[in-house]
């Protein structure tokens, strides 16, 4: 009875703002924390085991005479880091933290004398004595980041990204000379481009996570970049389509080249990381091979961008505008991947460039249907399949 | 594609250390000072290293250990004595298993399991043909024995399942054999795992000097040894007398063209052999010091667990002379130091 006059009754909060009733839970919870952080936990009495330590390396850099490494406490525990072992020799080092707490990074400077070519084994010992190992796989003088440096990197995005792309768009007039079912099976085709970029993106930053601090995320990061563009598109997606609704409908399918191009200069920021990075690290020998693979590999995304709008091409300024937003990202890309790279940024980059993929594709995904409102026809399989095929044949000539 | 790049992303790696029950005191919270040298650096090494080392600066906290290394070099216990009925020496000793943290290298503590609280245990000294006797006390929190290298009955042994066998926490039990043969030998305990008993820091030399004494000299015991600081069965640091690069830091003091007889005892776990070489010198070796003759003259020698043998030279320079493992992993990890010649 009490219960059903409650219900009845006007709400007595009604009188106290709408904020103050949100903010009192809120408040008593940063109390009884509080409390309970000052009273050290009443009733859970003290840790079991010794400390877990775990420390990860986020970033070599191999100086004349000098290994930097910055370390970050992946683990719950504080890390004190007492002594450096380089090849079963102890050396000399300095650090700007001996003492990690939980997600703090260190710079450690480590004096050695390390010949290019040589492999390095390095070992972190800890103040209980664990060690927790670091591998150079190959010593090679990190490239300095001056001027020069970032024009280099510069200039690769630029033959890998912007040239391939903008060339791949060149398709534009052939493609609108072509039969509409011959555009379905375009459109299919870079349907499978999409998806097989999207899937190697995926992997690629599943790799990448897994050298980097798994506190901050590990491979969920991935993920969670995939889902975060996902939805950001969606809502720029229904924007651009609210906007359409009030101007004259003379705009096609340029939205979905927008976002093609967005998805694709997404993915095109991940493989600058990774080349930009590979560079840093002596990985990557930058040859006329490595450039003609990545262009010819590109250039089926110059294509998928243009395909949407065969119907009604927009203008040359905007073609430009995708080609840009598709391929300077590569830029982009080289620049941070060879001088700050992150495996955990990198991770979520990969992640988004998949999710933003995906989110194409499913706005791609109607352009493919036949006459019987089927998606998967014979044709549209065999476009999907193409993209699939073009892509893996010309990832073959990318040997990283 | 772009997977196969992954190797050279970063190469970033992560290591966790997790269930390695120590069973021993909590970790001290405290932590010494780090680069503030406790022992007096009178050698004045700049901050670029021009040989081997740790940190440039970081020492090891000798005072909290309890032991110095420098002093270890010419700490011989000789016991209680009292002359027996029949006119022999009686010689008793005391020995208390104590779980303690050592710090082995600048930072680097080791819940080691001891004999009176120090690495190596004391070094016990009598005379051949003395009667011996050690009480031991188990102090720590595990079951543990005193193994005695020599001959003796097998109830003296100290090894599981034999006499006493095991000595559990907070028993104790009383050796007693006689000294012989006369030689350099070591003791330690006996109980399985062995290598974690061993490893832990449970060692100690044992001396039965011949009747007749040898020639007066600058003595010194040496205990090669290692720690395997992480428990993956290799060692992180290696030493003589446990403080890795002890005696760069503080070289060891010997006189010009004086006599120097070296104790050596290889007690070194997980590592097939060990080695010392000690530079611009030769030495006069006695295997096991069971002869009063040397059998070699050599600058480098090899011994396996167990072996020990008795080095005499004499240093005809001034200056200081490097020694090691020449093993050059172990002389790099912490194996390595320096004798100073002054006049």
């Amino acid at each position: 009875m009490e219960a059903r006059a409650d219900v009845t009754t006007p709400p007595r909060a009604g009188r106290v703002p709408a904020w103050v009733l949100g903010a009192v839970p809120l408040a008593l919870i940063a109390i009884a924390l509080g409390a309970f952080a000052l009273l050290g936990g009443p009733g859970l009495g003290e840790r079991r085991g010794p400390p877990v330590e775990e420390l990860a390396v986020e970033r070599t850099v191999l100086e004349p005479g000098r290994i930097d490494l910055t370390v970050r406490n992946d683990g719950p525990d504080e890390v004190t880091l007492a002594q450096v072992i380089v090849n079963d020799g102890f050396a000399d080092f300095s650090t700007t933290d001996r003492e990690l707490a939980h997600l703090d990074t260190a710079k450690v400077s480590i004096n050695y004398h390390w010949v290019e070519g040589n492999a390095y084994e390095l070992q972190l010992l800890t103040s209980t004595g664990a060690t927790i190992a670091h591998e150079i796989p190959v010593a090679v003088q990190t490239p300095d980041t001056d001027l020069g440096f970032y024009g280099l990197m510069g200039l690769l995005g630029f033959y890998v990204g912007i040239v391939p792309v903008t060339l791949g768009m060149l398709w534009l007039p052939f493609v609108r000379r072509i039969d509409p079912r011959w555009v379905r099976v375009l459109m299919a085709l870079t349907v499978g481009l999409l998806a097989f970029l999207a899937i190697d993106a995926t992997l690629e930053g599943i790799d990448v996570a897994a050298e980097g601090s798994q506190a901050l995320g590990g491979a969920s990061l991935v993920f969670l970049g995939g889902l975060t563009s996902y939805l950001v598109l969606s809502g720029v997606e229904a924007w651009l389509q609210g906007r359409r609704r009030k101007a004259p409908a003379d705009v096609g399918g340029a939205h979905v080249a927008m976002l093609v191009a967005i998805a694709i200069g997404l993915h095109n920021l991940g493989e600058g990381l990774a080349i930009g990075s590979a560079y840093a690290v002596g990985a990557l020998a930058l040859g006329a091979f490595l450039v003609i693979g990545f262009a010819l590999h590109n250039t089926t995304e110059g294509l998928a961008i243009v395909a949407p709008v065969a119907q009604r091409p927009p203008s040359l300024r905007r073609l430009a505008l995708f080609g840009l937003i598709a391929g300077a990202p590569a830029i982009l890309g080289a620049w941070i991947g060879a001088s700050a790279f992150n495996a955990s940024l990198a991770a979520f980059l990969l992640g988004a460039g998949a999710g933003a993929i995906v989110q194409v594709v499913q706005q791609l995904a109607p352009s493919i249907r036949d006459h019987t409102g089927r998606m998967l026809n014979p044709a549209s399989v065999a476009g999907i399949l193409a993209g699939f095929a073009v892509l893996y044949v010309t990832s073959l000539l990318i040997s990283l | 594609m772009l997977a196969a790049l992954a190797p050279a992303l970063g190469a970033g790696a992560v290591a966790r250390l997790g269930g390695v029950d120590l069973g021993a005191a909590p970790a001290r919270a405290e932590q010494h000072q780090h680069g503030a040298p406790t022992a007096p650096d009178t050698h004045g090494h700049g901050t670029v290293p021009d040989h081997p080392g740790f940190q440039a600066g970081a020492r090891v906290d000798h005072a909290a250990n309890g032991f110095h290394p420098t002093e270890l070099l010419r700490d011989f216990d000789h016991g209680r004595t009292r002359r027996l009925a029949s006119g022999r020496t009686m010689r008793q000793w005391e020995l208390i298993a104590v779980d303690k943290e050592i710090e082995v290298a600048p930072g680097v503590k080791f819940p080691a399991w001891t004999y009176n609280g120090r690495i190596p245990a004391p070094t016990l000294r009598a005379r051949e043909g003395e009667r011996l006797r050690i009480r031991f006390g188990n102090g720590s929190e595990h079951p543990h024995t005193v193994h005695f290298h020599g001959i003796h009955p097998a109830a003296m042994d100290g090894v599981p399942g034999i006499g006493a066998g095991v000595i559990a926490p907070g028993k104790s039990v009383t050796y007693e054999f006689d000294a012989e043969p006369f030689g350099l030998h070591l003791y330690h305990c006996h109980v399985t795992p062995l290598a974690e008993h061993i490893a832990r820091g449970m060692y100690g030399a044992f001396i039965v000097d011949p009747r007749e004494p040898r020639p007066d000299a600058d003595e010194l015991v040496m205990v090669m040894n290692g720690f395997d600081t992480n428990f993956d069965l290799s060692n992180e640091v290696y030493a003589v007398n446990t403080v890795g690069f002890a005696y760069m830091d503080e070289p060891v003091r010997v006189r010009r063209n004086q006599l120097v007889r070296i104790y050596l005892v290889n007690v070194l776990e997980f590592d097939p052999i060990n080695s010392l070489h000690i530079h611009a010198n030769f030495f006069h070796y006695y295997p096991t010091g069971t002869s009063l003759e040397p059998v070699e003259y050599t600058d480098t020698i090899m011994q396996c667990q167990g072996q020990r043998g008795i080095l005499e030279l004499r240093f005809p320079h001034e200056g200081q002379f490097m020694f090691h493992a020449h093993q050059s992993e172990f002389a790099q990890l912490g194996w390595m130091g320096l004798f100073e010649v002054v006049a």
